[in-house]
């Protein structure tokens, strides 16, 4: 069951986590905003260090969210997951 | 009794010179105290002397809007070089005599609205600022060196003699007033209605000098006004770490809030999340704080016992009418407020303030001063500072003072309370602007104006607590300046003083507990969601208050 939390709205972001094949975590993001590639990447790295998430595939649909919103809406979803979700195997991507 | 004479009654006897050409310009016109509005500008033309100190009261909500007007009229090749002494710039007005040269110094407190247009007159020289203070401080400096000679001040009513009502917006007058008119200066009041009996006496009337009844009712903003509707769920899940990891762990009972959506949103959390936590009754039952109508909830669900002051909020009258054993009402039943003893209040008598702020550096200091403004500070800096001169103790206020002295010696050994200071605030504002910097704006804009020093709203060391959507960073238990820097950067998030920090040494303050996530407190993200906020828009706010919260017109949006 894939799990999805947020809007598509301006400030906001949705994200939609699913199963997929094989014991890594993949992160894909849409967004307009230009220029804060440093940013998204130190925020997936801080998210997959906090949940360290395995077989999952992470999409991003960003509405030009700030960081703090992308990090709750991360957040929510990983929380929203079953629990075998969760290995210690996963490694950011 | 001895009659002072001669060189010791000077004062008095320019107050009498100055009363004499007043009666003589205003002749038959002039009824006991009471002046047309025509002749206003005849009337400060008469009493007013170049270089005299003026105080014209603006406020931080209700304005003198008439004699602002009626003082801007005055030819300046006759009255020029005024020393303007207020607490408020709001109105373009209060500009204008600096242009045409009517005034040339000043002293103030806040300049929100003109800001801009005050850093370019300062710049082009038209006018020299002679400091930018807290509102207590200012008040306090009418007693002393910046006494008015002249004062021009807002009443909603008075009586033929010169008794003043106020409505619930009495704010800055009893100061003012009393400070000039016990040195002999002359005090003007503009009213909106002249009646038989005033309502309540705010003001005695042989304090005032002469009443004017405007054309039109004093200009007044409703600036504690948040609409629930623009609560983020960041703001909800930052006052849920508010409450739980700062209110409830040092069980605040007395406290001053900010002007924010971050604080609104705290108030609004209050019946419903503060309520499931078990903590009604033991945090937030006494405020200094002016009556927000998104504190209503609360209200209505008996957590708070006491509120005061310093000035009223648009709407809130009829509510505020109702429930008189929370907020401070005279006879006639309206709120009496004032700025000044609110601003002591919230200064001696809390245990925490917490309010927002635009940037915070390495050291925590904090500041709201952006380039090409002077903004100056209002009353932040009198809630947001430690009391030195406080000897009473109460839990939170004994609990902050010992994590601050654990394990200090000498002159810190001794037993001592600390005042919670609490700057709330997302870690980027809106176009991505950081809220945490290397190096504040102030010592930029400190060089461009000329000041002796950068204005800083919070000292680093008055702050106790920063609180961001990534934790909570408590100062009070960091013993090093290295331990601080890494404390804040710690709370930063992904700003670039956020993302410099040192991750080892982070985790260790976070294993200590100088550092906090939600998760440490055992807050659930998935539950900050609007729907925690006991009122979600204006529309549940006026229902919360059944019926009696009246908001105005710009907040009517359902």
């Amino acid at each position: 069951m894939p799990v999805l939390v947020g809007v598509v709205g301006s400030g906001n972001l949705e994200v939609m986590l699913e199963p997929h094949g094989g014991s890594t975590c993949t992160i894909d993001i849409t967004t307009s905003a230009r220029g804060f590639g440093p940013i998204w990447e130190a925020v997936v790295h801080d998210f997959q260090a906090r949940h360290r998430l395995a077989g999952i595939a992470v999409s991003i649909n960003d509405m030009g969210a700030t960081p703090a919103v992308v990090s709750l809406r991360l957040d929510q979803a990983a929380a929203a997951l079953p629990l075998g979700s969760k290995s210690i195997s996963g490694a950011p991507t | 009794m001895s009659q002072a004479n001669g060189r010791w009654n000077q004062q008095a006897q320019g107050r009498a010179q100055r009363l004499g050409r007043a009666a003589a310009v205003l002749g038959a016109r002039l009824h006991g105290k009471r002046v047309l509005a025509e002749d206003a500008t005849k009337l400060l033309e008469a009493v007013l002397e170049p270089g005299d100190r003026v105080c014209l009261e603006g406020n931080n909500q209700k304005q003198a809007d008439f004699l602002a007007r009626a003082l801007t009229q005055l030819n300046p090749a006759q009255v020029h070089d005024l020393h303007m002494v207020q607490s408020v710039l709001a109105l373009p007005e209060h500009l204008d005599v600096f242009e045409s040269g009517i005034a040339s110094k000043l002293d103030f407190s806040f300049s929100g609205p003109q800001s801009a247009r005050l850093a370019k007159l300062v710049s082009g020289g038209q006018i020299q600022i002679g400091a930018i203070h807290t509102y207590l401080e200012l008040f306090s400096r009418y007693f002393v060196d910046l006494t008015p000679r002249v004062s021009l001040v807002c009443a909603q009513a008075s009586d033929a003699h010169g008794n003043l009502f106020t409505g619930p917006n009495t704010e800055d007058t009893p100061a003012i007033v009393e400070a000039t008119a016990f040195k002999s200066g002359i005090v003007i009041a503009q009213v909106n209605e002249l009646v038989d009996t005033v309502a309540r006496v705010d003001i005695p009337g042989d304090w005032v000098d002469f009443v004017i009844l405007a054309p039109k009712p004093n200009v007044i903003e409703p600036l504690f006004t948040r609409d629930p509707a623009q609560i983020s769920e960041i703001q909800v899940l930052m006052a849920m770490m508010a409450i739980k990891g700062i209110y409830a762990e040092y069980g605040v009972q007395r406290l001053n809030h900010g002007i924010g959506f971050d604080t609104a949103a705290i108030e609004l959390l209050l019946p419903t999340y503060a309520e499931s936590l078990g903590l009604k009754g033991k945090i937030c039952s006494h405020w200094a704080l002016n009556p927000h109508p998104a504190l209503i909830p609360a209200i209505e669900a008996g957590w708070v016992e006491s509120v005061h002051s310093f000035g009223s909020e648009l709407g809130m009258e009829n509510y505020i009418r109702a429930r008189p054993d929370v907020f401070f009402t005279g006879a006639d039943g309206s709120l009496r407020s004032n700025r000044a003893l609110c601003q002591a209040a919230g200064h001696y008598a809390c245990d925490m303030f917490i309010g927002s702020t635009l940037q915070i550096d390495l050291n925590g200091h904090s500041s709201t001063a952006t380039l090409g403004r002077i903004a100056g500070f209002g009353g932040a800096p009198n809630m947001g500072a430690d009391a030195r001169g406080r000897r009473h103790a109460t839990p939170a206020w004994l609990k902050a003072g010992a994590q601050a002295r654990q394990g200090r010696t000498g002159v810190s050994a001794m037993p001592r309370g600390q005042k919670l200071v609490v700057q709330i605030v997302e870690t980027f504002r809106e176009h991505m602007q950081p809220a945490f910097v290397e190096k504040l704006d102030a010592w930029q804009l400190a060089e461009q104006a000329h000041m002796d020093i950068p204005p800083v709203m919070i000292y680093g060391d008055d702050v106790t607590h920063i609180l961001t959507e990534e934790g909570i960073a408590n100062l009070l238990l960091c013993r090093t300046d290295e331990e601080r820097e890494q404390a804040i950067r710690g709370v930063a998030g992904y700003t670039p003083v956020g993302l410099a920090r040192d991750r080892h040494m982070v985790e260790n303050l976070r294993d200590r507990g100088i550092i906090q996530r939600a998760e440490d407190i055992a807050i659930d993200k998935r539950d900050a969601t609007r729907s925690l906020l006991a009122a979600r828009n204006m529309r549940d706010l006026v229902r919360a208050s059944g019926g009696l919260y009246d908001p105005p017109k710009r907040f009517r949006n359902w």
